[in-house]
């Protein structure tokens, strides 16, 4: 079979010295700055960004996939520790791992976060190696109706399964749309709305808009909280889990990674659904229903495992169709476009040393995290415990430099700024931006496939009801949003997003 | 605000949605739209402006019918630090180098706490500084002067 000819490529890769080096370096990374609270692993990406441009694409890849897993994780240790969950994910792992961590086992807690993770990104780095092959191979014979169609459900899904008012994140995704028409216009060369400044004839930078919405707009919107934060910190003892425990959490982590796998492929889900799923699921299953919220070690396996999963299954659609799941895969995207490489279908046969050295990559990124997070916790207990008033200046400081060394250029620090506030401002007006960063990394993408498509069938928008790929695929979106929409699933949906909260 | 406003949220969301479609309207009005067998350089603008304005109609249509939240007010004084810290980051980076554009910044940003010490902050300048000059001048090479022009660098 070819899956062990390219699996064997992939460990080439992922094996040598350099890229090795990076993916530690990139869990490391991740893993100290997820740990701090309030940075998710949006943030944490959008800040390191930088920090890989000036690699060869392969190890810069592998470095911000790294960076995910290790920001994931370090999410998750500062929900067990500090009851301060820095991302929406770990969210879950809160309720029961810091109750652990208040009965004295937040050892225990930390080493099921971990061993969970590492068995869920072992099963879901086969399940990619998998799926993604066939997958992009019915993705190369999509024309650019397809395209276009396809990336319609991509953020037509997003939206249905993000929390919100489903208008108002239409309007964001148009707002990113629309964003991303600023600049040069590829076919004709004429501006649009580049204002006469020369800065803006290649767009914006999408770190520009990615560090000023999730990195300053974070920042205002914590100030404004700051009052209520508290840290109260446990002491970590006894790391190794008893038999007992490694009894109880077998089969959750078993059944979190399953449905973390399923839902981290489909659009818009990842991580998050994926952890409050499995949390949801095991706290209906399990023997010991009654001790969740209390600290139960499985409502810590279950959650931590299906956001691993999901986590590492939301690259398929990323690597082999170009469409991003999730604002952190917009991100991955984003950086693949930075390094010049075109996302779709055909990474897998122009690149096969970068593709399957990235999914290598990710078990080897799982097993450092489990080298790297168990022995130096005593690091990231002092990580988490820096106040916010230090550390907020420092990640302004970061995001400045970052921006600017993009393209060394001081205006987008200014429009970062600018970015800051109007994060700010959306999430005033409960305007999800995610949404918006999602539909601007597409942009560009789909406004060229929505050229061809139209050039290719001589005008008639019906191309898009005609084909019978494309026509399924507007057809899911309908159905998505209708569903919505039916005042019984919605009301089911607000109940879902009111129990996150 | 206007008591027939039921929601607040929406109808400022609404209204920014109509703000930001109309806007590009208006500055594309000259872009080609072309046809759609050859769409010009306005054709998918205009097309995402006017899908906004409804959208941004609808929004404010909803606001009218459906009860909302008051929108909590906006935190001016972190808003205006943060803004104006990096602001003057971006100003002093070229010009002062980067001991000044941290320096300032950091004072800047810091005062946007509410437990703002400036011992804290005179630290975080220090150890930052000498952190970023080893990290991104000395082992990235970022094209940054330590000392700029303005200050005799």
């Amino acid at each position: 079979m070819d899956v062990f000819a390219d699996i064997g490529l992939g460990v080439q890769t992922a094996l040598s010295l350099h890229n090795l080096l990076y993916c530690l370096l990139g869990v490391f990374l991740g893993t100290a700055i997820g740990v701090l609270p309030g940075l998710g692993p949006i943030a944490t990406i959008a800040m390191l960004l930088p920090v890989t441009f000036g690699l060869d694409a392969t190890a810069s890849l592998i470095m911000l996939a790294g960076i995910y897993y290790g920001a994931q994780y370090g999410g998750s240790t500062t929900a067990i520790l500090v009851n301060l969950p820095g991302e929406s994910s770990s969210v879950v792992t809160a309720l029961d791992g810091y109750q652990m961590a208040r009965k004295g086992r937040a050892g225990a807690a930390l080493a099921t976060a971990a061993i969970g993770s590492f068995v869920a990104g072992t099963i879901a780095t086969v399940i990619i190696a998998l799926f993604a092959p066939p997958l992009a191979e019915v993705a190369l014979k999509f024309g650019p109706a397809e395209y276009f169609s396809l990336m319609v459900l991509g953020l037509v899904a997003s939206v249905v399964l993000a929390h919100g008012s489903l208008l108002k994140a239409i309007g964001m995704i148009l707002l990113g749309l629309l964003v991303s028409t600023i600049g040069t216009d590829v076919n004709s060369g004429s501006q649009r709305y580049t204002f006469d400044i020369p800065e803006m004839a290649d767009g914006i930078s999408f770190v520009v808009i990615a560090m000023g919405m999730f990195g300053l707009g974070e920042i205002i919107r914590e100030l404004e909280h700051e009052s209520t934060r508290s840290v109260l910190m446990t002491k970590v003892t006894g790391l190794m889990p008893t038999k007992e425990d490694l009894k109880r959490i077998v089969g959750p982590i078993m059944r979190g990674t399953a449905l973390g796998s399923l839902l981290g492929i489909l659009p818009g889900g990842g991580a998050m659904l994926a952890s409050f799923s499995a949390y949801s699921l095991e706290k209906k299953i399990s023997k010991n229903g009654a001790e969740f919220g209390k600290g139960a070690i499985e409502g810590v396996a279950a959650p931590e495992s299906a956001n691993n999963a999901g986590a590492q299954t939301s690259f398929i659609p990323m690597l082999t169709l170009g469409i991003p799941s999730n604002p952190v895969m917009a991100l991955m995207i984003g950086a693949m476009i930075i390094q010049g490489i075109q996302p779709g279908p055909s990474v897998m046969t122009e690149q096969p040393a970068l593709f399957w050295g990235m999914i290598v990559s990710m078990w080897v990124g799982n097993v450092f995290l489990i080298i790297l997070n168990l022995p130096m916790i005593g690091l990231w207990v002092k990580m988490i415990s820096i106040p916010y008033r230090v550390l907020y200046p420092i990640i302004l400081a970061f995001c400045g430099i970052g921006v600017f060394s993009v393209n060394n250029s001081t205006f987008d620090v200014y429009l970062m700024a600018l970015f800051g506030v109007m994060g700010y401002v959306f999430s005033k007006l409960e305007c999800e931006p995610a949404p918006m960063l999602m539909a601007y990394v597409l942009g560009s993408m789909m406004e060229e496939y929505l050229r061809r498509a139209l050039l290719l069938s001589r005008g008639d928008a019906m191309v898009f009801l005609e084909r019978p790929i494309s026509l399924t695929m507007l057809l899911l979106a309908a159905a998505a949003l209708a569903m919505v929409l039916m005042p019984a699933i919605r009301n089911k949906r607000e109940q879902a997003f009111a129990e996150e909260e | 605000m206007a008591s027939f406003i039921r929601d607040p949220k929406d109808f400022l969301s609404g209204l920014m949605f109509l703000g930001f479609g109309g806007t590009a309207i208006f500055l594309g009005q000259d872009y080609e739209v072309g046809r759609a067998i050859r769409m010009g350089p306005g054709y998918f603008p205009l097309l995402l402006s006017g899908l906004l304005c409804l959208v941004g109609a609808a929004c404010v249509i909803r606001s009218l019918t459906r009860p909302g939240e008051p929108i909590a007010g906006l935190a001016f004084k972190p808003l205006m630090l943060v803004v104006v810290s990096t602001l003057v980051f971006g100003l002093l980076l070229r010009n002062a180098g980067m001991l000044a554009a941290l320096a300032a910044s950091i004072l800047l940003s810091s005062l946007a706490s509410s437990k703002f010490s400036l011992k804290a902050a005179a630290l975080t300048i220090v150890l930052l500084s000498a952190f970023c000059y080893l990290v991104f001048l000395k082992a990235l090479g970022l094209p940054i002067p330590l000392i700029g022009p303005w200050l005799g660098g």
